[in-house]
């Protein structure tokens, strides 16, 4: 239990990291959101760069994370400040999940209930906003879920090149070599993955459209 | 029969389309005219429901044209034109998210209508099509074959279009459900009097519901003929039809609302 009472005697670091740690993932998650959702519709409605892109994507999500770190070092203004860095690589990691799942979230909306739609004189925003969004919306929640979990997990690693967050404790644990510190990071990071999945899961059953 | 007067409805002037590179209709010419039920009749893949989707511009012709009460449906904006032709499908596609409420005062709604005015016509169409009024607040999910089939037609009316396109409406019901509909449609057709263009690949339904029957096959128009001359009619394919379907389809010719 010497875990808890470190914690205890730490907790203004464990919380100001668990704060720091929550704006890399929030962050990463928004702007993952705005470019990864209508990139998905995009991809949607046109088949043909549905291949290029779900392939970028998944290049993308193949780079190990300290070496993606590492590359995005070099670059003018990012790499000034770890912390744009950081978010700028969780961004990316995070978009394959949302792309896909709002692609074949919208892909999945039934054929007969679009046309009838556009047969009806829908223009192709209503379309979108009143039919296929609100039909496809569990299934793209449940993408941002899956990049939320994994955005608690990678951004630990943010900590190697200085943005901060929960790995801290981690990483100066490591170098320790005591359990205690890299639990007094592990165990907020597990709790806040559980807490983004819970929230987002609850998020996505109130949307489901029946 | 044709009143040479009136101008028709709609009039397919010498329509070809190709769809991913096949020709599924050829050389298409029909009129459509005020008040009639024309049934387009024929098996899968002879055109009918190609040339539905030309008429509200879910399809565009490769050579031709529609013209929708006189004036070409290339011309002018396609959301217009589509809202004031309705449209039923054999798949409903019912908004599943909507309640059958808003699935019926969708149109009117985005149309602006006041929503007073709106849920005033939802109530008068849920009784048109005998559904009652206590299902307006269910989703589609919660509704029989039927009944959803009943909404997708009221919703097809809601803005009180001139024109009613239907692709095998009746099609996925059961037989007893089915007749059911085709009677309740009769019915309402001599009230409303639309336009309406329907296409079935059942003789006994053609012969029922339609004023005049439109026979394809393989992307061309075969012939065109009341019921009664259809079962007569010594064109091959139409009384290979005749011969298809049986007996009891003078009956059904008889168009017995009964």
């Amino acid at each position: 239990m010497s875990v808890f009472r470190f914690m205890w005697q730490n907790h203004g670091q464990v919380l100001e990291l668990t704060l720091e740690h929550l704006r890399l993932v929030g962050l990463s998650a928004l702007f993952a959101m705005l470019i990864g959702i209508p990139l998905g519709i995009a991809i949607a409605h046109r088949p043909r760069f549905n291949k290029p892109v779900l392939a970028s994507a998944n290049i993308i999500q193949t780079i190990p994370s300290l070496a993606l770190f590492g590359f995005l070092l070099p670059v003018p203004w990012l790499g000034e400040r770890a912390d744009r860095l950081a978010i700028l690589a969780l961004t990316l990691y995070a978009l394959l999940p949302i792309i896909r799942n709002t692609y074949t979230g919208i892909r999945g909306v039934d054929p007969a209930v679009v046309e009838a739609g556009r047969g009806m004189g829908l223009t192709e925003s209503q379309l979108l906003f009143q039919v296929e969004l609100p039909l496809a919306v569990s299934v793209i929640l449940s993408g941002v879920r899956v990049a939320v979990v994994i955005s608690v997990g990678l951004a630990t690693i943010a900590a190697a090149i200085g943005a901060g967050g929960l790995g801290e404790f981690i990483f100066r644990g490591l170098a320790m070599v005591d359990d205690r510190v890299i639990l007094a990071g592990a165990i907020p990071a597990a709790l806040l993955a559980l807490v983004a999945d819970f929230g987002v899961g609850w998020l996505e059953r109130r949307l489901q459209p029946r | 029969m044709q009143p040479a007067a009136a101008s028709p409805v709609i009039e397919f002037r010498d329509v070809s389309c190709r769809v991913a590179g096949t020709l599924v209709l050829s050389g298409f010419n029909l009129q459509v005219q005020s008040g009639e039920t024309l049934v387009l009749l024929g098996r899968s893949g002879s055109g009918k429901t190609t040339s539905l989707k030309l008429v509200n511009r879910l399809l565009t012709p490769t050579s031709g044209e529609i013209r929708v009460k006189g004036v070409s449906n290339a011309e002018g904006d396609v959301i217009r034109l589509r809202r004031s032709i309705g449209y039923v499908i054999q798949d409903v596609g019912l908004f599943p998210h909507f309640t059958v409420e808003k699935n019926i005062g969708l149109v009117p709604r985005i149309e602006g209508w006041p929503e007073e005015r709106v849920r005033a016509r939802v109530f008068e169409l849920l009784q048109m099509v005998g559904l009652s009024p206590d299902l307006a607040s269910r989703k589609p999910h919660e509704l029989s074959g039927g009944q959803r089939q009943r909404v997708g037609v009221a919703r097809a009316l809601a803005a009180d279009p001139e024109i009613l396109l239907m692709d095998e409406p009746f099609g996925a019901l059961d037989p007893l459900t089915r007749d059911e509909l085709q009677r309740e449609f009769l019915l309402l057709q001599q009230r409303l009097h639309k336009t309406v263009v329907f296409v079935t690949h059942d003789l006994r339904e053609a012969l029922r519901i339609g004023s005049r029957i439109a026979l394809m096959e393989a992307g061309r128009l075969v012939t065109v003929a009341e019921p009664r001359e259809f079962l007569r009619s010594t064109d091959p394919l139409a009384s290979a039809y005749v011969r298809a379907f049986g007996d009891g389809l003078e009956s059904a010719a008889n168009r017995g609302t009964s």
